[in-house]
């Protein structure tokens, strides 16, 4: 999930946006018979796309027009934010969403709890593509009743370590990245090896950003997370969860963090003047990288420790609001086949969901020239094919702020592990 | 709604003059276009502000005696639950805090410096329309782009400020770490971007007070500092009175800043130590929980209110006019 939260609206605005909208609750469309049998193509349709940015679907609409000649196909984009926001207003209301709405994985779980929102998918003939995906991926898409599909998914974000190969040197460590992958195969080799990046006092850097990040990784590589399989939250009483925060406090106590907040300005100073030398990369931070100008090679990509992961991607849906939902999923199975992965991933960097595709040449030999030429194709497949499916609650976003501010006040000298972590469970307790 | 057809039925007897008659609907229209006309033309703002000022209010109050979240279909009504579970809330009272702090921070120090600036400008200078417009340069610059560069400047490793800070020998201040320094921090972007305004609604008050009474305190040998006390400042007094109330409003307000200087951080930093009401409001809107966030609304309204009065009734009181 990206951490940029762009929007800011005034309250007021958002109090009156609500009142305008909340009265027709509970109306959800009820599928208005659309014309039924062998779609005729004297009927001209329109097909809205919501989207959060470009997904480089342009020539793929063209190839679907081929086939389906009455389609007309209008994109609209909303910044990130804002548009799941926004199709969850326009879901209550019912009215308002687009045929096809994108919804990223951070959002996922905010949406499978209300399946009669969505067409399922599996009434449209998807469900017979879940044997081509990534289990946990596919997982992600089914309403929590287990009984719908709302989802299904287009690109994941493989997890990797990010690191700075002048600094390790600096510190007398390897440089390589197979022989940095090796030094860390478990999160405790990690902080054992960030003792040593301490102890060698590289002038001006520490060892990575932050704790949060890593806490994160930790908590979603755990089978179970911060939501047991009945979607309650046991975020405070999950033993994994516990284990995941108390590396954080241990890789703050040993000094490795240079207490910077992902995505802050320091932050992204920190990137280019290297600050600190480690970070957790899903395969979307390499752009995030790329956008400060550090440099061609100052930055290369090792292996995530505890191995595999994943951070973002995301899932197509059909509001039920829709009216031509037969199309739209046959748009939407176009957009995610095989061929359209493989092209997004040559065109946008958008990493494939069919674990198929990972032996692929176009997947498995690219390589990437600004960071040394990784091999970036086969590093963060690794990570999403050794994740297991864990389950996403809807406010998974809002229990990981709880801690992320628990690891930052820690991190600040304001308040010892024990009494950041019980302010944690209060703050958690708080959220419905 | 009632209307005037009983009259009309009981004037069938068509057999008075009609003039009369012409003449009282020609009355009538006249008080009815004398009368009704203002209304019609200040309607339109009217129905725009009920239609988005007014009916929010009123229905923000409704929704805040609801458990209400967005994604459930049910909103079940629990009176004044939430306001009950608002005020035994500590995030509430600390967010009540930084906002009053980041309020008095910001706002006391820039009015005292826009009636300086308006002071110094509010003399025959070259070049007059140009410092007035460099006044208020800063104010016409985005919120954003401000924030962010200030939040450059007061950054901890890389930071302008304590690069300068170092020369005196006090190294790496995290300033948003801390309460006061971060606090410090952001009414230093409010003070940034709201002096140069305040300061030329100043001058032209100022400009309005009659050049003889300065005279007058010329010749009777006040200085400088003295004509700005007892005569500027008390001359002004119902502009002072409106910037105050003004400035308040807008300082219980603050939200773009403390949410763009955590880097869209919604708790106001790791410690909420820089949670402003407004921002407040905005984390648990976020969340959904749109029946608790209605009822900060509403008492983040009451405050306003009550802030405003007690400045109102303060700066009122303050000493006595010329006039």
């Amino acid at each position: 999930m990206r951490k940029l939260r762009h929007r800011f609206l005034v309250p007021m605005v958002a109090v009156s946006a609500l009142a305008l909208g909340l009265t027709a609750c509970g109306s959800g469309g009820g599928a208005p018979a659309s014309s039924g049998a062998a779609s005729q193509p004297a009927e001209k349709i329109k097909l809205t796309v919501g989207l959060f940015s470009d997904f480089h679907y342009a020539p793929l609409y063209e190839e679907f027009k081929k086939t389906h000649p009455n389609v007309e196909i209008v994109e609209r984009r909303a910044q990130f934010n804002d548009h799941h926001t926004n199709l969850i207003t326009q879901l209550t209301t019912g009215a308002g969403a687009a045929d096809v709405v994108a919804i990223e994985g951070g959002y996922i779980g905010s949406f499978t709890p209300v399946p009669d929102k969505f067409y399922n998918l599996k009434d449209y003939g998807l469900g017979k593509r879940e044997s081509e995906y990534l289990p946990w991926k596919w997982k992600l898409g089914v309403s929590n009743d287990g009984t719908s599909l709302i989802g299904i998914g287009t690109d994941v974000g493989g997890l990797a370590m990010c690191y700075r190969p002048d600094l390790f040197k600096k510190a007398g460590l390897p440089a390589d990245r197979d022989e940095v992958s090796a030094l860390w195969p478990t999160w405790d080799a990690y902080i054992e090896t960030g003792k040593k990046f301490v102890a060698a006092k590289v002038e001006g850097a520490k060892f990575t950003d932050g704790a949060g990040e890593h806490f994160r990784a930790m908590v979603e590589q755990a089978p179970v997370g911060f939501y047991d399989a009945q979607y309650n939250i046991v975020a405070g009483t999950n033993p994994e969860v516990r284990k995941a925060y108390d590396m954080g406090i241990k890789m703050i106590d040993s000094g490795l963090s240079a207490n910077l907040l992902a995505f802050s300005p320091p932050w992204n100073t920190g990137i280019a003047k290297g600050t600190f030398a480690t970070m957790v990369c899903p395969a979307w931070k390499t752009g995030t990288i790329k956008d400060q100008k550090p440099g061609e090679g100052t930055w290369d990509i090792a292996a995530v420790p505890g191995g595999g992961g994943n951070q973002g991607g995301t899932h197509l849906a059909l509001p039920k609001q829709g009216k031509h939902p037969k199309e739209a999923a046959e748009l939407i199975d176009l957009l995610t086949n095989k061929e359209s992965q493989i092209k997004l991933f040559t065109e946008a960097s958008a990493l494939p969901s069919l674990p198929e595709l990972y032996d692929d040449p176009a997947v498995k030999d690219y390589v990437n020239p600004y960071f040394g030429n990784a091999p970036i194709g086969k590093i963060f497949t690794d990570a999403a094919k050794a994740l297991q499916p864990q389950p996403a609650g809807p406010k998974a976003g809002d229990v990981l702020q709880a801690f992320n501010n628990g690891l930052q006040r820690v991190d600040q000298g304001k308040q010892n592990a024990e009494e950041a972590w019980a302010q944690v469970l209060k703050d958690v307790s708080r959220i419905k | 709604m009632a209307t005037r057809a009983p009259d009309r039925m009981a004037a069938v007897p068509p057999k008075r003059p009609v003039r009369p008659r012409r003449r009282l609907h020609r009355h009538l229209a006249y008080q009815l276009d004398v009368k009704g006309s203002p209304y019609a033309y200040v309607a339109p703002f009217f129905l725009l502000f009920s239609a988005f000022g007014l009916f929010p209010l009123a229905y923000t109050a409704w929704v805040s005696l609801h458990e209400w979240t967005l994604l459930s279909d049910e909103q079940t009504f629990i009176g004044l639950d939430n306001f009950r579970t608002l005020l035994a809330d500590d995030y509430f009272w600390n967010a009540t805090f930084n906002t009053l702090s980041i309020g008095v921070l910001s706002t006391a120090p820039q009015l005292l410096l826009a009636i300086w600036l308006a002071h110094l400008l509010n003399r025959p200078l070259r070049a007059q329309t140009f410092f007035r417009i460099t006044l208020l340069l800063p104010n016409v610059t985005s919120v954003v782009a401000v924030v962010v560069i200030f939040s450059q400047l007061f950054g901890r490793d890389f930071g302008m400020i304590n690069w300068v800070l170092s020369l005196f020998g006090v190294e790496g201040v995290a300033w948003n770490e801390g309460v006061l320094t971060s606090h410090a921090a952001i009414s230093t972007m409010i003070m940034w971007r709201w002096t140069g305004y305040n300061a030329l609604i100043f001058l032209a008050a100022m400009q309005a007070v009659p050049r003889e009474l300065y005279e007058a305190a010329t010749i009777d040998g006040a200085n400088g500092l003295t004509q700005l006390r007892k005569i500027t400042i008390p001359m002004i007094k119902p502009t002072i009175i409106f910037v105050v109330i003004t400035s308040t409003i807008g300082a219980m307000q603050v939200l773009a800043e403390p949410l763009l200087f955590g880097s869209y951080s919604i708790t106001g930093g790791a410690d909420r130590q820089y949670q402003t009401l407004s921002l407040f409001i905005y984390e648990n809107f976020t969340k959904l929980d749109f029946g608790f966030a209605s009822a900060i609304s509403w008492m983040m309204f009451l405050f306003i209110v009550l802030v405003a009065g007690v400045n109102y009734l303060f700066t009122r009181r303050g000493k006595g006019g010329l006039t």
